[in-house]
């Protein structure tokens, strides 16, 4: 009986050692390899952490504050459907989305301002023209695995083509249909060498990520209006800045908020809750006597597939 | 002396059933396949191998050209990649399910099978995990998810969730295995290799079955059971999120997570189903894994046919009755238009069938129950197109409906993945005792009804089998 006793307690206390033992061991490895493994990400991740992210954000930031006496523009748009007849007028495809395509090189077949034709409730159809919306409360932005896509200071969502991966989650979250894929070796003009990569202007591109429009912040901030306000016929594209509640179209200035709500401005899919930085304001081309029964636009051309080569198009 | 010792032990914790002899005979049929190979085996992993060769090099199409070479574009901007992705991590939940949750409720009946289970959810996580990198456009930037990943994206979610789910359900395929590779060291003859041999020395960790070292299995075991559950809802419900978390028609719901977990369980069970009705047959494991198993299993595909279609029910009949916008259209793609072919599949073939199967006693046999597995499987795997193919066709803005067929590149690589299925389960056949040997012995003993099987070693008259099978519930 004794002995047993004497025997057991033994067992604990040479357990209880032996346990002691295992754990000083444990955290003594433990200790190890995680500083081994910090001596060796450190260069790695150091090296990552310098590329991509911060060059754009070091650009837009520099741009916005610096330049323009450390008040940040809120850049929006106000697209006035009253005057837009979808370009039937001057019998050419749509010229907002020429201009882009013009201007920002977008491959083929990106229309980064698609000129949409929906049907109106009483039949006939009104034109659409829909840049991304730089949404405030943007779902593509908040999906994004890598902060690829992100907001700039001036409240312009904008992709880092050097950090996407392509998993095009960011597609699935966008609720209008304003991002494009890569889908393979995108095919964009000559004189894209000559550029250099940055944000705002994602040009060259690179096969295997996301495109999108920009909203030409880089124009606005040498005094010029993007390429889809410059080219518009009918003067239907008002650019501006919330912050200076202002907006042109190039003709005539305007106070932002008073056009947009004295013209019953609104959203597109508004119940959403994105809070889109672009206003609509209704109509189908009445201003400039479209007859709304006259359906149909020009498809937009790529003037410079011919010219180049190694790069594919698709279809959407 | 110390095999004395260690028989002694294990005699005493054996199950009531069980004779010497019959351990003597389960024992040498499971190790059976660890000790040697025929030419048809070399055969069968050579054709897996060289349709994995051939998914490799429409692979190499794809990295080379980008994935231009696939169906997808802008507006169906995910295919055949995110579906398998989903149906593969949706079976990986038959380990979850037969291990975890049945010894929770400490049901014995699946002891012969758990090991083929465990294997499944191990080696279909290791196939899916590919499949979101196979999609990627950039998979050469594919450490950014570590440099620069938000925790606010569901796919950084996903990434967690399916590490934590492979960790975990590899810690629980392995301790279960740690007796069994005892068993494997000291029976298997100088006839296995010596390679064979060492391995199963070290993987035994020095397992002699002594009461402490039992006492810290059983403590291990009943942890991990009980931890791998919550891990295994939440990743099928993470999967469901990538979706969920968007603002699309037909995705944008509640319901996702808990449809996509029972979604997951009922494939799960199809595919063990599946494998163990293989498996059985290859491996002659016909008198540990019976109709008993066969028709436990059916009860619980019966049973998840059941919850599904109550799901089904839940989603289309709310949408359908409103008609309301986009939600009205994708409701008419699927019940009258483009999908409706594989819509009335994955509901009539996939459910309703399955459940008749199940339901009456002239089917409900093993040739029936398996015939209702495979028809899940495939009605799964096409319930997932459906989500993904039919719900981003919805136009988003005022466009023509976009239209997605897979390529042969898209194809290629989905039959490369399930070779690489099949040839992981091959390879590990010949490695890991299929059958938890130490707990059949200890837990369940001889399958009541069973017939004892003839021995297949050649020095061994073979016996008749002319009795006939018996139900064994």
């Amino acid at each position: 009986m004794t002995e047993q006793i004497g025997g057991s307690a033994d067992g604990r206390r040479s357990e209880r050692l032996r346990l002691g033992r295992r754990s000083i061991l444990k955290w003594a490895f433990i200790a190890a390899a995680s500083g081994a493994m910090g001596a060796l990400a450190k260069p790695v991740l150091g090296a990552a952490r310098q590329s991509p992210e911060d060059k754009a954000h070091q650009h837009t930031v520099a741009q916005a504050i610096g330049d323009t006496e450390k008040r940040v523009r809120r850049w929006a748009m106000i697209i006035d459907l009253r005057s837009c007849d979808g370009c039937q007028s001057v019998g050419k495809p749509p010229q907002c989305t020429q201009a882009c395509v013009q201007g920002h090189y977008a491959p083929e077949p990106m229309e980064w301002i698609e000129t949409y034709e929906a049907e109106l409730p009483g039949g006939g159809t009104q034109f659409i023209p829909t840049p991304c919306q730089q949404c405030q409360n943007s779902p593509c932005t908040n999906v994004c695995p890598v902060g690829a896509t992100f907001h700039s200071p001036e409240g312009i969502v904008l992709i880092d083509q050097e950090r996407c991966i392509g998993c095009r989650i960011c597609m699935e979250a966008c609720p209008y249909d304003r991002r494009f894929f890569n889908w393979g070796q995108p095919t964009q003009p000559p004189e894209t060498i000559f550029q250099t990569y940055n944000p705002e202007n994602q040009s060259p591109a690179y096969k295997g990520t996301v495109m999108k429009c920009n909203f030409c912040p880089h124009m606005a901030r040498s005094g010029r209006l993007p390429y889809c306000a410059q080219a518009c016929p009918n003067n239907a594209i008002y650019y501006g800045d919330l912050e200076e509640d202002l907006a042109t179209n190039g003709v005539q200035v305007v106070q932002f908020s008073r056009f947009a709500s004295y013209n019953s401005s609104y959203h597109l899919k508004e119940d959403l809750g994105t809070e889109p930085r672009v206003y609509y304001i209704p109509g189908y081309g009445q201003n400039v006597g479209r007859n709304p029964y006259k359906k149909g636009r020009k498809p937009t051309v790529w003037s410079w597939q011919r010219s180049s080569d190694g790069g594919e198009t698709w279809t959407r | 002396m110390d095999t004395v010792r260690m028989q002694g032990e294990h005699a005493n914790h054996a199950h009531p059933g069980v004779t010497p002899e019959w351990r003597e005979r389960l024992e040498r049929r499971v190790l059976r396949p660890l000790a040697g190979s025929s030419p048809a085996y070399f055969a069968w992993v050579g054709f897996l191998v060289a349709v994995l060769l051939w998914a490799f090099y429409a692979y190499s199409q794809q990295w080379d050209r980008g994935l231009i070479v696939t169906g997808m574009r802008d507006r169906i901007s995910w295919g055949v990649y995110i579906i398998s992705f989903v149906f593969f991590i949706g079976i990986s939940h038959a380990g979850t399910l037969l291990s975890a949750i049945l010894r929770v409720t400490k049901a014995r009946w699946q002891l012969s099978i758990t090991r083929m289970a465990e294997f499944i959810t191990v080696v279909a996580l290791m196939v899916g995990a590919l499949f979101p990198l196979i999609d990627l456009g950039r998979p050469d930037r594919v450490l950014n998810m570590i440099f620069y990943g938000r925790w606010q994206s569901p796919l950084l979610w996903d990434v967690l969730a399916i590490c934590t789910y492979l960790t975990g359900s590899a810690i629980y395929l392995v301790l279960p295995l740690i007796p069994d590779f005892a068993l494997c060291r000291d029976r298997l003859g100088p006839t296995a290799p010596r390679w064979k041999r060492l391995f199963f020395t070290v993987a035994a960790v020095g397992w002699t079955g002594t009461e402490a070292q039992r006492k810290a299995l059983d403590r291990a075991l009943t942890i991990m059971m009980i931890v791998i559950i919550p891990v295994a809802v939440s990743v099928h419900t993470v999967v469901s999120w990538i979706f969920a978390m968007t603002l699309r028609e037909g995705m944008n719901s509640t319901i996702f997570g808990p449809y996509f977990v029972a979604g997951a369980i009922y494939s799960g069970i199809a595919a063990i189903i599946l494998l163990m009705a293989v498996l059985r047959r290859l491996l002659r494991l016909e008198e540990y894994v019976t109709r008993t198993q066969f028709l436990c299993l059916g009860y619980m595909l019966g049973a998840f046919a059941l919850i599904m279609a109550y799901a089904n029910l839940n989603e289309y009949v709310t949408v359908g009755y409103k008609m309301a916008g986009e939600a009205g259209f994708h409701f008419e793609q699927l019940m009258v238009g483009m999908f409706s072919v594989q819509f009335w599949f994955y509901i009539i073939g996939g459910m309703i069938v399955p459940g008749l199967i199940i339901l009456f006693p002239q089917t409900r046999n093993v040739k029936g129950i398996c015939v209702a597995a495979v028809l899940v499987l495939i009605a799964m795997w096409i319930e997932r197109y459906l989500i993904v193919a039919a719900g981003f066709r919805v136009p988003l803005m005022p466009y023509e409906p976009a239209s997605y067929s897979p390529t042969w590149v898209e194809w290629s690589i989905l039959a490369g993945a399930f070779a690489q299925f099949a040839l992981i389960i091959s390879v590990a056949v010949k490695l890991f005792p299929m059958v938890s040997v130490w707990e059949v012995v200890e837990h369940r003993g001889p399958e009541p009804g069973s017939v004892p099987m003839a021995d297949l070693e050649p020095q061994r008259a073979p016996e008749p089998r002319s009795l006939p099978e018996r139900s064994g519930v």
